[in-house]
């Protein structure tokens, strides 16, 4: 048995030693570079950036299934790689909706327009016209929404089209799907086609988006050109002209998009390249949040948490005595246990999830007032310290275990609910406190318990005082 | 010993006295449900020079966001609900011009926006939540106390537990939600649901005692076996939620200014749970078993039949 509990706190120890190297700062003992990996995930309450949720309006006749939803994931996830965003995270939610999170991110707004445009490039057939630069057209691919997101990119020019849209009169046209009047012109290749899109400059020396088209696309373009040189042909992206150009001479695979300003140009050539998407999204939620309230919150969360921790340290060593005392360390095992493993699943920690921990702490020793309240009883009932110790920890174990796996229900449908609000703040909290409560199971029960074995070794401390029981009170006993 | 069990009447009428303003309020006043479920926009702007609270509502009416309402926090920072502004819209850059061009440079601290749709749905799910929580518990607990004569009634005694202290909470904050526009978000929900976990935490160890004790006959009558649990476990109840109060109290004091109300919630709503775990889970099992529950509700059982199923 002594053997047993000299093992088991050596083993103790090494998870305590391990979990408080983790949990110390990036570059405190960083051997051979093994905790460059291992950092505070911070959520996006605590270090700023941008949280969207993008819901999808697909147009008439249009479906939207896991796989359409998907795929329009993939495409943002490709666009949001151009953002330099070190930790996005980009789920699908439910049957329509993509959660997306930008922490640390600076421009918001920018991010917003890169996220929700459409991004289709068309290259039209314009019969001879000379359209003008923003004009909106019906294209063989679909014709224009009149309340089009206004954001599209607009070429250097008047940002309301020349040619004004009309709504189109016909009852049977939900408003959202009334497509402007006019001609509708040939498609001859779009997005789709497009192998890679990149920034690049012209010949007069201006940035200009350079694309490449695929193979069979190719061929398509080199034969439109070449049987309409002389004549203009339009880029037109969401269905709004970028710019209109004649053609000088056959072109097979690779042009060019001018008339636009550097970050437009980054941009689009970031939306083409990971392509349209597949079905139009709008943003049905925001959250920003600026970097200096991160910080703030979590200067003031250390301070919450040593207060906190110190009083119920207090409290317990006041109340409990030896035992008390123990169950601080056990405590402080616990909170390097629970930091530690934070910063390595990861967890991402947002202030309510810091709460959720602080709280933890506080329901952490609940398992030790337990135990502790049941061994003063087996020692007042005139039992040995040991056998009292033993029994104390045996008594309250189903109380600990149901009222814990009480709180882990709530955790799960904590996380669940979380998921479906798209707040990720909620979702933190469930996991932090969950994890709280599995790892307070642990140090409150064999770090204690341990630690309590080991001590009573000691001959002094072997006495009903040091266990919080007075001598006059063990004769008297409660009779039951 | 002291009698807690035998003043039942006396705990029942401090809860109800608890509740009843709460539920009137909730009744006549409702709740103040913040944007995560009506949808609009909530809007931190940090300026570097004090800011009229009226003039920003000026600009705002100008803009086309008449009704918003405006307030002045601390270091010149001003917070501003309206209905829904998105990021990255016009009437965005609209205000943001018309902020700067009167007051100077300011600094965004928080924008969230919330579409109508999305906030109806997150209070379907928020509702369903607790919902799905209750049951989920009421089912462990009839299965942890599947040994006992009346499993199903412990578990329904720790719902009514839990029902007591997430009405007395949602009853404050529907008095705040009146008296200081204190709005109900998507954090006070965590916070419903972790006081949920509490308060069934807390009812299951007083439940655990009265199961071992049953087992081992501690007392003559299931009253006083309840009594006696009690007793025994109120020690360990008082000293939990003293340690769970003072880490709470930390963090209501010293935490920060977006989570304030979300503490306070749960400070309110531990202290409910600790009183209905004490005071109303145990005695309600007493209160079911002596047949005064039924007799209350005329469950169609005489008196006389009453007492022999208690006896």
């Amino acid at each position: 048995m002594r053997s047993r509990s000299n093992l088991v706190l050596v083993a103790i120890l090494i998870i305590t030693i391990v979990s408080v190297w983790a949990s110390l700062p990036k570059d405190v003992l960083n051997f051979a570079g093994a905790k460059d990996e291992i950092y505070v995930h911070k959520g996006l309450d605590l270090q700023g950036g941008l949280q969207v949720v993008l819901e999808a309006r697909p147009s008439a006749g249009q479906d939207i299934d896991r796989e359409v939803l998907s795929g329009t994931r993939d495409t943002i996830e490709r666009r949001i790689s151009g953002l330099g965003v070190s930790e996005p995270v980009i789920q699908t939610q439910g049957d329509d909706k993509i959660v997306v999170e930008l922490p640390g991110l600076e421009d918001p707004e920018r991010a917003v327009e890169l996220l929700q445009q459409t991004a289709l490039l068309e290259i039209i057939d314009t019969q001879g016209q000379q359209l003008p630069e923003g004009t909106r057209v019906n294209t063989s691919l679909g014709g224009a929404t009149v309340d089009a997101p206004s954001s599209t990119p607009e070429a250097s020019g008047s940002p309301e089209p020349g040619a004004s849209p009309v709504a189109d009169a016909s009852p049977t046209a939900a408003p959202a799907e009334a497509t402007i009047e006019g001609p509708t012109y040939t498609t001859i290749v779009s997005g789709a086609d497009i192998k890679d899109a990149y920034p690049t400059q012209d010949q007069f020396g201006s940035l200009v988006v350079g694309f490449e088209l695929e193979g069979n696309a190719a061929d398509t373009f080199f034969e439109f050109t070449s049987a309409n040189v002389g004549r203009p042909m339009s880029i037109v992206v969401d269905k709004t002209v970028i710019n209109t150009a004649n053609i000088n001479s056959a072109i097979s695979s690779q042009g060019i998009i001018n008339g636009l300003d550097t970050q437009q140009v980054t941009d689009l050539s970031l939306q083409l390249k990971s392509g349209a998407l597949a079905v139009p999204l709008e943003v049905v939620q925001s959250r920003t949040v600026g970097p200096t309230l991160g910080q703030d919150s979590i200067d003031k969360s250390i301070i919450a948490g040593i207060v906190g921790l110190t009083l119920v340290a207090l409290m317990m060593i006041l109340y409990y005595r030896l035992p008390g005392f123990l169950s601080v360390i056990a405590l402080l095992v616990y909170a390097s246990i629970t930091f530690a493993l934070f910063k390595v699943i990861p967890v991402t920690l947002t202030l309510a999830g810091i709460a959720g921990f602080i709280l933890s702490i506080g329901m952490a020793v609940d398992a030790n007032i337990l135990i502790f309240a049941r061994l003063k009883d087996e020692i007042r009932h005139g039992r040995t310290i040991r056998t009292s110790i033993e029994a104390g920890f045996d008594h309250a174990w189903p109380s600990i275990r149901d009222s814990n796996i009480a709180t882990m229900i709530t955790c799960v449908i904590l996380y669940w609910f979380g998921r479906y609000s798209g707040a990720s703040i909620i979702q933190g909290f469930a996991l932090t406190l969950f994890i709280g409560v599995v790892v307070s199971m642990f140090t409150a029960i064999i770090v204690t318990r341990t630690l309590l074995r080991v001590l009573l070794n000691i001959r002094p401390i072997n006495d009903h005082w040091w266990l919080g029981v007075e001598h006059s009170e063990v004769a008297r006993g409660t009779a039951d | 010993m002291i009698d807690i069990v035998g003043k039942r009447r006396l705990w029942y009428i401090i809860s109800l006295i608890a509740i009843l303003p709460g539920l009137i309020s909730l009744i006549f006043f409702g709740i103040n449900w913040g944007i995560d479920f009506t949808g609009g926009t909530n809007w931190e702007l940090q300026f570097d020079l004090e800011v009229p609270t009226e003039e920003v509502r000026t600009i705002l009416n100008a803009n086309g966001f008449e009704g918003a309402v405006v307030q002045a926090s601390d270091d010149n920072t001003i917070i501003l609900r309206m209905r829904e502004l998105r990021e990255g819209s016009p009437e965005k850059t609209a205000i943001e011009t018309a902020l700067n061009d009167q007051f100077g440079t300011f600094q965004e601290l928080e924008l969230t926006t919330v579409g109508p749709s999305v906030g109806s749905a997150v209070r379907d799910r928020a509702v369903l939540a607790v919902g799905l929580a209750s049951i989920g518990i009421l089912l462990y607990i009839a299965y942890a106390f599947r040994n006992t004569n009346n499993p199903i009634l412990y578990g329904l005694c720790a719902i009514a537990a839990l029902l007591h202290d997430a009405f007395f909470v949602l009853g404050v904050f529907s008095i705040l939600g009146k008296v200081a526009d204190v709005e109900v978000d998507a954090l006070f929900v965590t916070a419903m649901l972790t006081i949920i976990g509490f308060s069934v935490h807390d009812t299951i160890v007083v439940f655990d005692r009265v199961r071992e004790n049953l087992a081992r006959r501690a007392a003559p009558t299931f009253e006083e076996t309840v009594n006696y649990s009690v007793v025994q476990t109120i020690v360990r109840s008082v000293n939990t939620s003293v340690t769970v109060v003072l880490t709470l109290l930390a963090l209501y004091l010293f935490g920060g200014e977006s989570t304030r109300w979300f503490v306070f919630a749960l400070l309110i709503g531990v202290l409910a749970g600790t009183y209905s775990s004490i005071f109303n889970a145990s005695q309600l099992l007493v209160s079911w078993e002596n047949g005064e529950i039924q007799r209350m509700f005329r469950f169609g059982r005489s008196k006389a039949n009453a007492r022999t199923t208690a006896a």
